[in-house]
C-alpha cells in the first residue's frame, strides 16, 4: 500500500505539475487538477518544482496534499527576492541535485532521490530547505491540527474544561 | 502614580534589569520607602500582547542581540532568556523549588572534585529559610502554606503512572508560581498551555504584572524600558556614581545613583561589569578576585520524549505540570555528585517536535514519528552542574553591538560529573516511559540555556568570589549583584525562587544600610 502511495506521488511530483516560466524570471506552478497554484518571483520554475518535491521528500506525509509543501517554496522564494545569496544557494543546490545522476533529480526514483539528498545532508542548502520546511509546513494550522497539535487555546478558555486530564488508557497501578 | 526621576537625581537606587531579580528587588526597595529607577533594555508589553504562538512570542520576547556560544553551547543562541519588561519571568514555567541544605555546602559535602571550582555558599539554608517563605508567599507557590497544588494534566498523569511503576515515591504536581485559585488579583490557571510563551491571563507570576505595577503604585518607582545600560560609572574613591545607558533612540544618557544593583541575568551582568573597566579597575568593576564572568553554570539538562501506546496531547495544560523528586538527593553511589529533578515538558508545537526530537533528522521514518505527535509524553531533566573556572563570559576583542558594547562570548563545557548525571537521568526518564509500554523513546540534548548562574558569585572571602552573602560586591560597597549571577553553586532546583529570596534579603540589608547612611 505504501509503495503504491509513493509511486503515485513520484508520478504526481515529477511529471504532472504544470510549470510555467515567467518572463520576469519567476514561475507559476499549477496543480494537476488546477486546484491550487504556486507562483515564485526569485527562483525559476524548475527550481521551484524541485524545492517542492524536496520539501515532501524531507517530511513525507501521505495525508498532505502538495499545496502544503508549496507554502514552503513560496516562503523561501519570498525571502530570496531580497536575499541574493539565498537565491544562489537554492539555485546552485538544485543544480547539484540534478548533476548527481545526470538526469533531473525530480525524475529519479524515490530511493535515488533519497540517496542524492543524503550526500547534501551536511551542507547549507540542505539545512536551509529542511529548516524552512519545518518552519512553514508544521506551523500551518491546517497541518498541525491534522497531526494532533491543537494550537492556540486561550480563545477557547484553555483546556480546563476541554480535556487537559482526559487520558483514558493508563493502568491503575 | 508612576513617577519619573531626573537624570541628575543621585538619591535614587538604580536597578539594572526588571526580571526575577531586578523586578523583585525594585518593588521590595520602594515598599521600604526608597526611590528606585529600574532600567530595562527591552520594551514594555501588556497581557494583550501575549498570544498562543510559540514562534511569535519567542521572537517578541527573547534576547536576540548577538551572543557567541562556544564549547557545548549553541553557537548563535547560547541562552534562551528574555529582553522585555519582566525579563525571563515572562517566559518562565513557574517551577519554584527551595535548594536543599547540603547544596549550600557543595565543596564540603562533595569534596574536592578535580576540574571543578567548588565553593560553599557564605549563607546556609537556615539563614535563607525565612526569605524562601516570603518568596513563596509573594509568588503564591502551590503546595506551600495553605495554597493547593494544581490539578495534573495528561502529561503529568503519564509521568506519575510510570514513576509509580518504577518505584519513585516523591511525585506530585510540583511547587508552581501559578495560581491554583484566584490570588493577588490574578485568576486561577485555565490550563491553557503555552506558559513558556507568556501566560495570557496572568495566572503565572511574572514581575511584568505583579512587582512592577505594584512598585509604580507607591509613587517612588520609575521603570524605564528600552534602556540598555552599557557602563557603570565610579568616582576617585571607587564608589559607583551612576550608569550610562542607551535610550530608545540610541542616545547615551547618564543616570546618577547612590547605589547600583545589577540584575541583567548571568551573561549581561558580568558583561556590564567587565565593560566598566577603568584605570582604577583595569580588569573590570568589582573584579579584584578575577572571578567576574567565571564559574558560569547552566544546570545539567536533557529531555526525554516518548511515544506512548495511547493519546496524551501533552500540550494541553500547564507545561511544567509535575515533578519526580526522588533523584534530587546527593548519593555518590550513582556515580556522580549532586542530584537532578524530573519535570514534565511538552512539545512546543509540531515544529518544535520536528526540530528537536532528533536533530537534523528527515525522511519517511521521521515523518511517521512526527505524525505520532498526540501520543508523545515528555519530561525535562534538570540537575546540579559544577562550577568550572574556564566556563564563563568574556568580551569579544573586536566585535561590538549597536551601542558599541563588546559582544559577549559565552563558553561552557560539561564537567565529567555533568555527563555522568545526564546519562543516569536519561536512563531514569526512559525507564519511566518504558514501564508503560512506550514504543519509542528519544533522548534530547540540552536546549539553549534557560538557567544561568554563577558568573559573579557570592563568597565568604573576597579572593574567591565577587560579592558577599548579601550580593554586595567585595570591592565596591554601593554596587550589588541581584540576580542568579551571585549563585555560588547551582543546586538541582530551578533557580528563580532562590533569586527572589535573595532579592528580598538584599532589599532588607540595603534598606538597613541606607537608613544607617552606610552607603
Ligand atoms: C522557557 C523558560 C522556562 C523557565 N522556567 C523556569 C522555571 O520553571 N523555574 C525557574 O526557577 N526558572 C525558570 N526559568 C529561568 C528563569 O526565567 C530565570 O532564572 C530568571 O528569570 C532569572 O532572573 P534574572 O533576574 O536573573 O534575569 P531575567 O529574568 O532574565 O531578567 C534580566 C533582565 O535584565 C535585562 N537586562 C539585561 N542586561 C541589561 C542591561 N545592560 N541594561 C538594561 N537591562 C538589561 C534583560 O532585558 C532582562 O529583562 C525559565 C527560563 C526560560 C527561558
Ligand atoms: S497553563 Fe495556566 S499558567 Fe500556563 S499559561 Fe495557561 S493559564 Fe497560564
Amino acid at each position: 500500500m505504501k509503495a503504491h502511495a509513493l509511486s503515485r506521488r513520484d508520478f504526481l511530483c515529477s511529471t504532472s505539475f504544470v510549470a510555467v516560466g515567467l518572463a520576469t524570471g519567476g514561475s507559476m506552478i499549477l496543480a494537476p487538477d488546477y486546484a491550487w497554484a504556486l507562483s515564485t518571483t526569485a527562483v525559476d520554475s524548475h527550481t521551484a518544482q524541485t524545492l517542492l518535491v524536496m520539501a515532501r521528500q524531507l517530511f513525507p506525509h501521505d495525508r498532505l496534499g502538495d499545496q502544503y509543501y508549496a507554502t514552503v517554496v513560496e516562503a523561501v522564494d519570498k525571502q530570496a527576492t531580497s536575499d541574493a545569496a539565498l537565491r544562489k544557494l537554492l539555485t546552485d543546490g538544485v543544480a547539484r541535485l540534478d548533476g548527481a545522476r545526470g538526469i533531473a533529480w525530480v525524475q529519479l526514483s524515490n530511493g535515488a532521490r533519497n540517496a542524492v539528498l543524503k550526500t547534501e545532508e551536511a551542507g547549507e542548502f540542505f539545512s536551509t530547505v529542511r529548516t524552512a520546511t519545518i518552519n512553514n509546513l508544521y506551523t500551518n494550522p491546517l497541518v498541525y491540527r491534522f497531526f494532533g497539535f491543537e494550537g492556540s487555546s486561550v480563545e477557547h478558555g484553555g483546556y480546563i474544561d476541554r480535556g487537559f486530564d482526559d487520558i483514558g488508557w493508563l493502568p491503575n497501578a | 502614580m508612576a513617577k519619573t526621576f531626573d537624570l541628575n537625581d543621585d538619591s535614587v537606587v538604580v536597578v539594572v534589569g526588571s526580571g526575577a531579580g531586578g523586578g523583585t528587588l525594585s518593588n521590595e526597595l520602594v515598599q521600604r520607602g526608597i526611590n528606585v529607577v529600574c532600567l530595562e533594555a527591552g520594551p514594555r508589553l501588556g497581557l494583550t500582547d501575549i498570544i498562543n504562538d510559540n514562534g511569535a512570542m519567542f521572537n517578541r520576547l527573547s534576547w536576540l542581540d548577538k551572543r557567541i556560544g562556544t564549547g557545548d553551547l549553541n553557537a548563535t543562541l547560547p541562552l534562551w532568556v528574555c529582553k522585555t519588561v519582566g525579563g525571563t519571568t515572562v517566559h518562565w514555567a513557574g517551577a519554584s523549588l527551595r535548594f536543599q541544605e547540603h547544596e549550600f555546602r557543595a565543596r564540603t559535602v562533595y569534596g574536592n572534585m578535580p576540574g571543578a571550582n567548588l565553593l560553599d555558599w557564605p549563607i546556609t539554608l537556615q539563614e535563607l529559610e525565612p526569605f524562601y517563605a516570603r518568596a513563596e508567599d509573594k509568588l503564591g507557590v502551590t503546595g506551600t502554606s495553605e495554597i493547593p497544588r494544581l490539578p495534573g494534566n495528561n502529561n503529568f498523569k503519564v509521568m506519575a503512572a510510570g514513576a509509580k511503576r518504577v518505584g519513585y515515591k516523591q511525585v506530585h504536581t510540583g511547587n508552581m508560581a501559578i495560581n491554583s485559585q484566584p490570588r493577588d488579583g490574578r485568576p486561577a490557571c485555565h490550563q491553557i498551555g503555552f506558559c513558556m510563551s507568556g501566560c495570557a491571563i496572568g495566572a503565572k507570576w511574572s514581575t511584568l504584572y505583579t512587582e512592577i505595577p505594584e512598585a509604580e503604585s507607591t509613587g517612588r518607582f520609575e521603570i524605564r524600558p528600552d534602556s540598555m545600560v552599557v557602563k557603570i560609572n565610579h568616582d576617585n574613591s571607587g564608589k559607583v556614581t551612576g550608569v550610562m545607558y542607551a535610550d530608545k533612540a540610541g542616545a547615551l544618557q547618564e543616570q546618577k545613583a547612590r547605589v547600583v544593583c545589577v540584575a541583567g541575568n548571568s551573561v549581561e551582568t558580568p558583561r556590564l561589569l567587565l565593560n566598566s573597566q577603568s584605570s582604577k579597575f583595569p580588569n573590570g568593576l568589582a573584579n579584584s578576585s578575577g572571578q567576574v564572568g567565571r564559574n558560569y553554570m547552566r544546570h545539567m539538562t536533557g529531555t526525554v520524549y516518548a511515544i506512548m501506546p495511547g493519546r496524551v496531547n501533552f500540550d494541553r495544560g500547564t507545561q511544567m505540570a509535575g515533578i519526580i523528586k526522588d533523584e534530587s538527593r546527593h548519593d555518590p553511589s550513582r556515580g556522580f555528585a549532586g542530584g537532578y529533578e524530573m519535570e514534565t515538558l511538552p512539545g512546543f508545537g509540531l515544529a518544535g517536535v520536528a526540530s528537536n526530537t532528533v536533530a537534523g533528522a528527515w525522511g519517511l521514518e521521521y515523518a511517521k514519528v512526527i505524525e505520532m505527535y498526540d501520543h508523545f509524553a515528555g519530561m525535562w531533566l534538570v540537575g546540579e552542574d559544577l562550577p568550572q573556572a574556564g566556563n564563563g563570559v568574556a568580551l569579544h576583542p573586536t566585535e561590538k553591538d549597536k551601542h558599541g558594547m563588546p559582544v559577549p562570548v559565552v563558553h561552557f563545557k560539561d564537567h565529567a560529573n555533568d555527563v555522568a548525571m545526564r546519562n543516569h537521568a536519561y536512563k531514569a526518564g526512559t525507564a519511566v516511559y518504558e514501564s508503560l509500554g512506550a514504543t519509542r523513546v528519544f533522548e534530547l540534548p540540552p536546549f539553549p540555556s534557560t538557567h544561568n548562574m554563577g558568573t559573579c558569585r557570592q563568597s565568604e572571602k573576597a579572593q574567591d568570589g565577587v560579592c558577599n552573602k548579601y550580593g554586595q560586591t567585595h570591592d565596591v560597597a554601593n554596587l550589588f549583584i541581584s540576580d542568579g549571577s551571585q549563585f555560588t553553586t547551582g543546586g538541582a532546583e530551578n533557580p528563580t525562587l532562590t533569586i527572589v529570596a535573595l532579592a528580598i534579603r538584599q532589599a532588607d540589608y540595603l534598606a538597613d544600610q541606607l537608613s544607617k547612611n552606610q552607603m
